[in-house]
């Protein structure tokens, strides 16, 4: 296991320093400079170049990486080019509405998914394993901004139910709910529909298993058989396509808070663009980054402790 | 020959041959304005309605088929040409160097929320569709790499192999002449799917703006278009939604119908 942990380890944090170099080289190909545009078209070269050097543009790629990488390992990410405010507070600020976002949206995602597989697979081959099976279609094919419109077209504008968009912050957590609710919606069917197809072949697979038939052979009802043995053994893949739609779901958003104007991390990142606040994108997209492999290793990780066959792969 | 290969096939078939078609003929011209003929309703002068500038839709919808297709084909070249050489290579010298090298690069890549670079590097070097098919193509290099990997690593056990080797041949050729043929139908169902998801990453890329840039019309930026017109004239907005929804429906099933109908399990994981 301390072998299996080291290499993962070491794996973890080489992803991480590839990571953070190619979004700083992206990031640093860019044209146009930040410097010059923050200033407009009449400024003078002098007052440009000045900035450039408070911003700390004109020291050497090299360093600049380093102090980028350095910095957000203390938790300095820097100021914004912009607004002159911490990178880290604005991004801090985002991330409570974009995590709780993908955190809802795993929930339902689940909530939907295991009740739908669990019959898809009960049923295999009759009718509702047919019509599960021609959702999670479906739900593969939708886009999810597409969804989200049409949930906002029924739900907030004809049946105003929901809001159509926007945030009204953590004040009333009951309204900040109810703004999350249409966009966890939308983010979630498509991984749901993901999810019942995994756990339903999973499900299938273990009952094709000898102990099912031992199971059954020692007079357990399929009911009792599907549950006490099926089920437990059929959610370690499931539990690993899970961790790997919380990434999904973390960058999904990024598109699904456009369409509901949610102030969260993937605004934050559209608008620094728009404005070449490089620093923030810089550091924005690394933080999406690292969530992503770092919620990767965890599962592996999860996976590892329930079936000790994984740690010699 | 299954019910979705069929169905996957004809409705594959319907959306290319739309986006062929435009090249000869549209209903209208998508360039051209009428503004006193916006916002129509289905039917009528223009079955699918116009939108917000009067343009045609089912026009509108045929030109940009071309330009999702488009995208989303290039990308899977890319990652074809570039993956399977990849995977082959690795596969031919299992546990090499070589082999280590791809085989944890493509971990990387695996590892990076692929939308997010996506949108950065459209956004970095400025939109366009030249620079969305990179971004999706980047992706689907070591999908291909991977796979070609795998299928090809079980191969080089069975006995053809070796008496090919007996033969002669060296590693390259032999997984040109000899592998290669026996992964096509892996590869193909592979294409199939991420050719959908490249549609879909399309769509999702010029719904934010990053795709293909007006005039140049394209589905996703169709739906941005109608996302303030919904309530007004629902069809600006579930029209283009559902054409999404048709074509990556048809190639999952094409490439669902496809895999049956090879049913590589039995060809390549038989060693």
């Amino acid at each position: 296991m301390l072998a299996y942990l080291t290499r993962r380890l070491t794996s973890l944090i080489l992803s991480l320093i590839a990571a953070s170099a190619v979004i700083f080289l992206v990031v640093e190909v860019a044209p146009g400079d930040p410097a010059s545009y923050m200033l407009g078209i009449n400024a003078q070269p002098e007052t440009v170049a000045a900035l450039r050097d408070e911003l700390g543009l004109d020291q050497p790629k090299i360093q600049r990486y380093l102090s980028w990488v350095g910095g957000m390992l203390t938790g300095d990410f820097g100021l914004s080019y912009t607004y002159r405010t911490p990178v880290a507070e604005m991004i801090a600020t985002r991330l409570w509405i974009s995590l709780p976002l993908a955190l809802y949206a795993l929930t339902l995602a689940i909530l939907l998914a295991f009740p739908a597989g669990l019959i898809a697979a009960a049923t295999r081959g009759r009718a509702p394993d047919f019509g599960v099976m021609a959702f999670s279609q479906l739900g593969v094919a939708i886009p999810n901004f597409w969804f989200a419109m049409l949930l906002v077209l029924g739900f907030a504008i004809t049946w105003r139910i929901f809001p159509s968009g926007g945030f009204p912050g953590w004040d009333n957590p009951l309204q900040a709910i109810r703004a999350l609710t249409l966009p966890a919606v939308a983010l979630a069917l498509p991984q749901a529909a993901i999810l019942a197809r995994v756990l339903r072949s999973s499900l299938i697979d273990t009952l094709g298993e000898d102990y099912i038939r031992t199971a059954r052979a020692k007079g357990l009802t399929r009911r009792q058989t599907l549950w006490r043995h099926g089920v437990r053994n059929a959610l370690i893949p499931v539990l690993t396509i899970i961790g790997l739609q919380f990434s999904f779901l973390i960058a999904g958003g990024i598109i699904i808070e456009q369409v509901f104007y949610l102030p969260g991390l993937g605004r934050l990142i559209f608008q620094s663009i728009s404005q070449r606040d490089l620093i923030v994108v810089e550091s924005a997209v690394m933080l999406l980054v690292f969530a992503v492999i770092l919620v990767n290793f965890l599962t592996d990780l999860a996976y590892a402790l329930t079936d000790p066959r994984l740690r010699k792969g | 020959m299954s019910r979705n290969l069929i169905l996957g096939g004809a409705l594959t078939a319907l959306f290319l041959g739309a986006a062929a078609l435009s090249f000869l003929w549209t209903p209208y011209d998508v360039t051209a304005l009428d503004i006193p003929a916006r916002l129509q309703p289905p039917g009528g002068a223009h079955l699918l309605g116009t939108d917000h500038f009067g343009r045609d839709i089912l026009s509108m919808l045929m030109v940009g088929a071309r330009t999702s297709i488009a995208v989303a084909l290039v990308a899977v070249g890319i990652g074809i040409t570039i993956g399977v050489p990849l995977g082959l290579a690795a596969a031919s010298r299992a546990g090499g160097w070589m082999d280590e090298l791809i085989s944890r690069s493509a971990d990387l890549i695996f590892a990076f929320p692929s939308l997010v670079i996506a949108i950065l590097i459209t956004a970095v070097f400025g939109p366009g569709a030249l620079n969305a098919i990179l971004a999706i193509g980047i992706f689907n290099i070591p999908v291909f790499a991977r796979l070609a990997r795998g299928a090809a690593l079980s191969l080089w056990t069975r006995e053809f192999i070796l008496a090919a080797r007996v033969a002669g041949k060296n590693r390259t050729r032999i997984s040109a002449e000899h592998i290669l043929p026996n992964i096509a139908n892996l590869l193909i169902v592979q294409c199939t799917i991420q050719f959908s998801l490249g549609i879909l990453a399309e769509a999702g890329l010029s719904y934010v703006g990053l795709g293909a840039q007006p005039p140049i019309p394209s589905w996703g930026r169709m739906l941005a278009d109608a996302q303030t017109l919904v309530s007004l004239a629902p069809h600006v907005a579930l029209i283009p939604g559902l054409t999404i929804v048709f074509m990556v429906l048809g190639l999952n099933l094409l490439g669902d119908g496809l895999r049956d109908h090879f049913d590589p399990r039995l060809r390549v994981l038989r060693t």
